[in-house]
């Protein structure tokens, strides 16, 4: 990873606006997000804070684009400096934001059928035909990284569906953090985790913003927020429309 | 984006329709397939999935539109302008077809070996010892043990025969395969290993594929895009996990709505 200058714009949203159709209830409008604005850099932490329902996860998950917004822009930082418009960007280019420019750690783990862990974390480095690891040296990766989030070496060949909500998570943010971006989403990365690990991920955290990664996050522990963001954003509840 | 030969996509489909007499079953159909892009087409029995897969790979001409596809050299052709021989040499050399019915695909009276060698030995390579190596090597590659080589695939069950079928496609390293259901009919167990294959290999090989499913969760696992289609139209697409998790029209959002969560 190219590392961004601090306070190199990385990511901005403008009055972006989300609501959910649903055709299958009366084509009841459900708005979340009303014209919200952010601007994050280089370095940074920004806490997205509230209560639940205020669509902080909805921020993030338009932000990678797995959600579509339904007004305003998301520009993102791309590897070559530009800023590309997440709303208006064709699949491809989403798909190549996703696997150079921003990782999203979401609360869950998706497991796959039959893949061990240790190749669940190694994945990432492995995507694309220009991919500069062997698969031998991107599993020796996946171990160090296994191993700082304290996952028991006897699991690392096992298939994490059976693994407990808190190495599932710890799976998810090795998977992550193996492959340095410039732009992170963390979606309550410390939800399930016992001090010891949450210890690790604050640790975490701090390295990737001392490097220059800008983090825009989730965190509901006020004592994990505060001793990570450099910034916090309130949500406010949408007013109805008349 | 800057990402080598990737600069043109591989398969142009633009304004597909096919009707059968004078009822219409896939109507204004268009997208590009990139090099290495796995698109899943979803949508109910009768969709016209099936039908759109078929005119795509070249195996019934459509009644409107044009597909062309990037040859080696990075010329676009239109492959119904393609001469038979032309499109006989592609079909077994940089295109795969998956059938549903692994039988559909396969010999079933000749060995596996000579099943998952036939399309090296159309392209003229003759040494008997060279052709069982890459069968057996093909045949560990979708594990399946080699002790099985000179077995008729009618001895096998239906999750090896499917696999048989993929190495016999993937042999010749193609660029590009069609699977039309590949994992339904086979049990869960099955289909994990299956779906597992295909994942890795697709990716080790940088594959690009169409494949049609009824299984959102097929799809989620091996595809990056998604066509949605209902009554022979595209009805929505996009990314797998977007067109999956923020569906925009009311015919996805039942289809999303309408699966089990185990």
């Amino acid at each position: 990873m190219t590392t961004p200058a601090p306070s190199t714009p990385l990511l901005h949203l403008q009055s972006v606006s989300k609501e959910f159709v649903l055709h299958l209830q009366s084509s009841t409008t459900l708005p979340v997000l009303k014209e919200f604005s952010l601007q994050l850099s280089a370095g940074e932490c920004v806490r997205l804070s509230g209560p639940s329902g205020m669509g902080k996860s909805t921020v993030l998950k338009l932000v990678f684009g797995n959600y579509r917004a339904s007004g305003g822009h998301i520009f993102v930082r791309s590897t070559d400096g530009e800023m590309v418009d997440i709303t208006q960007a064709d699949a491809r280019t989403v798909l190549h934001l996703r696997s150079h420019a921003m990782a999203y750690v979401s609360q869950f783990l998706r497991v796959i059928p039959r893949v061990a862990a240790i190749d669940i974390v190694a994945e990432p480095l492995l995507e694309g035909a220009d991919s500069p690891f062997s698969p031998s040296q991107a599993r020796e990766l996946a171990a160090h990284w296994l191993e700082r989030l304290r996952i028991a070496p006897s699991l690392w060949q096992l298939p994490p569906a059976t693994f407990s909500g808190g190495e599932q998570q710890r799976i998810n943010i090795a998977r992550s953090f193996i492959k340095p971006r410039p732009l992170l989403l963390l979606d309550e990365p410390t939800a399930s985790l016992d001090p010891e690990n949450t210890q690790t991920v604050i640790e975490l955290i701090a390295e990737a913003r001392a490097q220059g990664v800008g983090i825009l996050g989730i965190f509901h522990d006020n004592a994990v927020a505060q001793s990570v963001a450099s910034r916090t954003v309130a949500m406010q509840p949408i007013s109805p429309t008349p | 984006m800057t990402q080598g030969d990737t600069l043109t996509p591989l398969l142009r489909v633009q304004n597909l329709g096919c009707a059968y007499g004078t009822r219409s079953v896939v109507r204004d159909i268009s997208f590009d397939l990139w090099p290495g892009e796995v698109l899943a087409v979803v949508g109910e029995s009768g969709s016209g999935k099936s039908t759109l897969l078929n005119a795509v790979a070249a195996r019934h001409v459509p009644s409107t539109g044009q597909v062309t596809f990037a040859l080696k050299g990075g010329d676009h052709q239109s492959i119904y302008a393609m001469t038979e021989a032309q499109r006989r040499t592609l079909a077994r050399t940089d295109w795969g077809f998956v059938h549903q019915n692994a039988a559909d695909g396969l010999r079933m009276n000749v060995s596996a070996g000579a099943n998952v060698a036939e399309r090296l030995m159309a392209l003229g390579q003759r040494h008997y010892g060279n052709l069982r190596a890459q069968a057996t090597d093909w045949l560990e590659r979708v594990e399946i043990s080699p002790s099985r080589i000179d077995d008729r695939p009618d001895t096998f069950s239906g999750g090896m025969r499917q696999r048989l079928q993929i190495a016999r496609n993937l042999i010749t390293q193609p660029r590009l395969v069609f699977m039309d259901e590949p994992t339904s009919g086979l049990d869960v167990s099955v289909q994990a290993r299956l779906l597992d294959m295909l994942r890795m290999l697709t990716r080790q090989m940088g594959l690009a594929a169409i494949i049609v499913t009824h299984d959102l969760a097929v799809a989620r696992l091996l595809a990056q895009r998604m066509l949605v289609m209902q009554g022979g139209e595209a009805v929505e697409s996009g990314l797998t996990d977007q067109v999956l998790d923020d569906p925009q029209h009311p015919y996805t959002q039942l289809l999303v709505s309408s699966v089990l969560q185990p």
